[in-house]
């Protein structure tokens, strides 16, 4: 592990174990309704302050709490055109089967990559910190995974460019 | 060992309240119903399921002397249950709100109770004889937010009540109808229905999460989301003491001695503080985790480990606390508020848990509840 992903690891882990204090809390504005609070923003007394954690310009984490939910979004870094397009090919994999993944957003917030949404409900069913070590574990595992597909692809390309080009 | 901890399996409890004699619980776990326990043994076994409510129920409070239990849920109602040849029968309270209920308590002598409630609202309730129901007279100036907590002043009149705009309250609910008229207290003398008597705030923001009354009635004890707990003393002219530690938020407080609080919240582990000259200040946890040795893995397991779960890493995921998730409530379960023997909690890991607090005193050097 590089000597700057640590600590941004660790602000990242103390920042969730803070704002994952959620309790069931029902609509104060539409009756009989329980809604995320983060998502439909209708009180602002019930929001936390958001707090953004980076890494550098292109590696952040956004995390917005709430009484009842929070949202962690996260910028995963692209150096380049291959690992951009792979990222969002990956990203796109996964939101396109959120619902298996429990905690995943549909969509991502405007301008970051992927979004988790965790409410009351998920930490009432999993333990509260399993659930940061989740986020952590995929943080730590989506660079990781990319890199390697960046190299696989790599490989392939030069692969089928020697075939393509031994007929020349 | 001197705690009892008792499963109830995987469903979170979200409230519990024991009978007079401490032989049954009402517990919700997380839905629309309330579960009624009957010790035998050292178990709990269920005897009893009161179904009315529509939605989650949020609170639940049981009457010691008159042996009533009121419930409040998330779909706006409450009911006042009493025994009637052996079973439950609930009568609808009209509580006049159109959100969701969040907490409800018996007033000390009984005769009324009050309701906080997500539409800004405290309903304080009594029993109308002549039509055989129970009504509410409201208290909204100036609750700026859901009603989270409330907690009643021994003298029957004063109520205080938290909620989620940063603010803890102390409000008067005098009815002519069925309360004598109230002699002065601290807090002030002139007590009409609805008037604010004391609003408090610690400077930080922080959505109150729960208010208890010192068993004397003089202090005021609030817990907020920014972690902090504070603490008002009216007999000695408001003095405000607050602690803000870099422990998580807590869920629950009451006062164990007229000095003593017991704070309960995300941390799952309850923790004691003590006013000391007018300081608050922490004292101790009361869970003391059992030293294990931790054990190094035989090469047998380890690759049984690898075997069945395809990994050879540490997959225990015990916290070290008894409680293994939020801890949501804290109540006296033996002794009252102004010299606790016992005290109850129940958390989202679904346990409820009985802990001697005389036992640990005795067994902790350092402990000492003053």
């Amino acid at each position: 592990m590089s000597a700057t992903l640590k600590p941004y690891l660790n602000a990242i882990r103390a920042t969730l174990q803070a704002t994952m204090c959620l309790q069931n809390f029902d609509s104060q504005v539409v009756e009989r309704h329980n809604k995320p609070e983060v998502e439909v923003k209708s009180s602002k007394e019930l929001l936390l302050t958001p707090v953004m954690i980076s890494r550098n310009e292109r590696e952040k984490v956004l995390i917005e709490g709430s009484v009842n939910s929070l949202r962690i979004s996260i910028a995963v870094k692209q150096a380049d055109e291959i690992e951009k397009i792979l990222c969002h090919k990956f990203m796109r994999f996964m939101m396109m089967r959120a619902e298996n993944f429990v905690v995943l957003r549909r969509k991502p917030v405007e301008g970051y990559d992927i979004s988790f949404l965790i409410t009351n409900f998920h930490t009432e069913q999993m333990y509260k910190h399993k659930l940061v070590d989740f986020i952590i574990h995929f943080m730590e595992e989506i660079d990781k995974e990319i890199s390697e597909m960046k190299l696989a692809v790599n490989s392939r390309a030069r692969l089928s460019a020697e075939e393509f080009l031994k007929r020349f | 060992m001197a705690t009892e901890k008792h499963d109830f399996g995987i469903a979170s409890i979200t409230c519990h309240s024991f009978s007079a004699d401490r032989n049954q619980v009402a517990l919700s776990q997380n839905d629309n119903e309330v579960k009624i326990f009957k010790k035998q043994g050292m178990k709990f076994q269920e005897t009893g399921t009161l179904t009315e409510h529509g939605q989650r129920v949020t609170g639940i409070d049981w009457a010691p002397k008159s042996n009533r239990i009121v419930t409040c849920g998330a779909d706006r109602n409450a009911y006042v249950w009493t025994v009637q040849g052996g079973k439950w029968e609930p009568l609808l309270v009209i509580l006049r709100i159109n959100r969701a209920a969040t907490s409800v308590k018996w007033s000390p002598q009984e005769n009324k109770f009050a309701v906080g409630s997500g539409a800004r609202i405290i309903s304080i309730c009594y029993f109308e004889d002549q039509n055989n129901w129970w009504v509410s007279k409201h208290i909204k100036k100036p609750i700026r937010s859901t009603v989270t907590c409330l907690d009643w002043h021994p003298n029957n009149v004063l109520i205080a009540a938290g909620s989620t705009d940063f603010k803890a309250r102390i409000f008067s609910t005098y009815i002519k109808d069925i309360d004598e008229k109230p002699s002065s207290t601290v807090w002030g003398s002139k007590m009409n229905f609805q008037s604010l008597m004391a609003e408090f705030s610690n400077g930080a923001g922080g959505w109150v999460h729960a208010v208890s009354f010192s068993p004397s009635g003089d202090k005021l004890a609030w817990v907020g989301h920014d972690s902090s707990i504070s603490i008002a003393d009216a007999a000695n002219g408001n003095r405000l003491s607050v602690v803000k530690g870099n422990f998580l938020p807590f869920v629950d407080i009451t006062f164990v001695t007229e000095n003593s609080v017991i704070a309960v919240g995300y941390d799952c582990c309850p923790k004691l503080f003590s006013l000391k000259a007018g300081e608050l200040s922490f004292v101790h946890d009361l869970d003391i985790p059992d030293e294990k040795e931790q054990m190094t893995k035989s090469a047998m397991m380890r690759f049984k480990d690898l075997d069945r779960k395809a990994t050879t890493d540490d997959t225990n995921v015990d916290l070290k606390t008894q409680h293994q998730n939020t801890i949501t409530q804290v109540s006296i379960y033996s002794g009252d508020k102004s010299k606790c023997s016992k005290f109850s909690t129940t958390g989202v890991d679904g346990n409820l848990i009985i802990w001697d607090l005389k036992g640990l005193e005795s067994s902790m050097a350092s402990l000492k509840i003053v």
